[in-house]
């Protein structure tokens, strides 16, 4: 068994893969350790694949529109394995004044930001894809979303990185961290210790105790969301879509599927005994939402439905940082529930914070210190 | 596996070595007859590193289609176990998920008819 590596990194879902694929593919030697028996079975197999930008915090959508321009269009060749990346444009609906306002908003941020976004009416809407109701009044387009297969994506990343020596260690749970020297260098887990160079944390809420051994508290909590998928349908529509109150978020997948997401608005107050679980009232709520904007799905089966928690940072967007106070730690954690879509950028950035502060892509919001009191 | 090789205790270690993939005459025979997925895509994905069922799962989409894998699920185990050289008890099904039986959304989404 493999105990030593130049960076150990925490967590086996798409973020940790992606870091680790980045990081051997410049030369240095990784261990990944997972707490799960399942390699991505985490927020990374139970998310709705979107690869936006549209409708992000200007904090993270330097990273997005960098992933989108330079790294998903050559992935699938890139790893080897297809991961399904379709470039065909957002369509975030609204049917109500209320909504457009909603919508307006995001397209400023995203303007703001150089993105090619804007709004459209209920006609364009319909020009881009016949199937939506009549009802939808508006739209805001922004023609370089698109969409990838979150399994498929999170596993290439892992088959890839293992393909160039990383060592995968699954059902391993780190149980505490340790300085050597001054500098972080020891992960202590149920099945031995490790040491490196460098210790990224890139386990999502599990990020929280174990940065909390050398002093570090990440402000994250846990939400579960849900998510259906439908029998395979005749080819439809290629666009990611979205809602101005987020009903429902989803896409229809290679395979024929239509994949969508969701809340029933109750998740806080329900209880789920420690393990994602699905609530009966949560399908329903979704099903309704997908029916009011697209009556031809009313048919269609659902096969499958599955819940999962994000790490919910408090101000909604991740710490991708270096650790002043504990030299030799990386946080990469607090995603929630948007970071499948920037998960190749994320790695490639967290691969340049290992040999130094400067990245290619400015992360400058998303400093760990960022977090202060009421003034 | 050669044969002085001990057999894997457990799955942890993601990188031991389980031996090379060799091709088997019958790698064209589909197991999961929904999705079409052949022995030899599992057997291949086994030696790619999706060393659980739910990976397998998430991969191939064996046992994903309209039965859910209420036919293949079996078979994928004992093909995986096979290729691991280990006992198909050292795997965990996949979860299972509602609803039992594909269901129209719009008889899912008149759970309540306050709400529809």
């Amino acid at each position: 068994m493999k105990t030593t590596a130049d960076v150990i990194v925490v967590g086996a879902g798409i973020i940790g893969n992606a870091i680790a694929y980045y990081t051997a593919k410049k030369g240095h030697s990784v261990i990944v350790l997972e707490k799960s028996a399942i390699v991505g079975n985490g927020g990374s197999s139970r998310n709705g694949g979107g690869v936006r930008q549209s409708g992000r915090d200007a904090r993270e959508l330097p990273l997005a529109m960098y992933g989108i321009e330079n790294l998903w269009p050559g992935l699938s060749d890139e790893l080897g394995y297809d991961v399904e990346y379709v470039k065909k444009g957002n369509l975030r609906l609204g049917k109500t004044p209320a909504h457009l306002k909603i919508l307006e908003g995001l397209a400023k941020v995203g303007q703001s930001c150089g993105l090619d976004m804007r709004m459209i009416d209920g006609k364009e809407v319909q020009a881009i894809n016949p199937y939506m109701s009549d009802e939808v009044v508006g739209a805001s387009w922004c023609p370089t979303d698109g969409h990838a297969n979150p399994l498929k994506a999170t596993l290439a990343f892992y088959m890839k990185a293992r393909e160039l020596g990383v060592q995968f260690y699954t059902e391993t749970s780190v149980t505490g961290l340790k300085k050597k020297a001054g500098k972080l260098k020891i992960v202590e887990t149920d099945k031995g210790v490790f040491e490196g160079d460098t210790i990224i944390l890139a386990c999502g809420l599990g990020a929280r105790p174990i940065a909390s051994q050398v002093g570090i508290d990440i402000p994250m909590s846990s939400v579960l969301i849900e998510a259906l998928v439908t029998e395979q349908e005749p080819d439809m529509f290629p666009q990611m879509l979205g809602t101005a109150e987020a009903d429902f978020y989803g896409h229809q997948t290679a395979h024929g599927s239509f994949v969508f997401g969701g809340s029933s608005g109750l998740e806080a107050v329900n209880s789920d005994n420690g393990t994602p679980v699905t609530h009966s009232i949560t399908a329903p709520c979704i099903c309704r939402g997908i029916i009011k904007y697209m009556p031809r799905l009313a048919n269609a089966k659902i096969v499958r439905t599955w819940a999962g928690w994000m790490d919910h940072m408090v101000d909604g967007v991740p710490v991708i940082d270096r650790i002043d106070e504990v030299p030799g730690l990386i946080l990469a954690c607090g995603f929630s529930g948007h970071g499948f879509g920037i998960a190749p950028a994320v790695g490639m950035t967290v691969s340049e914070l290992i040999e130094g502060p400067d990245t290619t892509v400015d992360i400058f919001g998303l400093t760990y210190d960022r977090f202060k009191a009421k003034a | 596996m050669s044969e002085n090789k001990q057999p894997l205790t457990t799955l942890s270690d993601r990188c031991a070595d389980i031996g090379p993939f060799v091709p088997a005459p019958d790698d064209d025979m589909i197991v999961c007859r929904c999705e079409e997925v052949t022995k030899g895509e599992i057997r291949k994905a086994v030696h790619a590193g999706l060393w659980t069922i739910a990976e397998i799962r998430r991969y191939l989409r064996c046992g994903m289609g309209l039965c859910q894998g209420q036919t293949c699920s079996k078979l994928v185990k004992g093909i995986v176990a096979r290729e691991l050289g280990v006992s198909p008890a050292l795997l965990e099904p996949a979860t299972s998920r509602a609803p039992m039986r594909p269901t129209e959304m719009q008889v899912i989404a008149t759970e309540s008819e306050v709400n529809f």
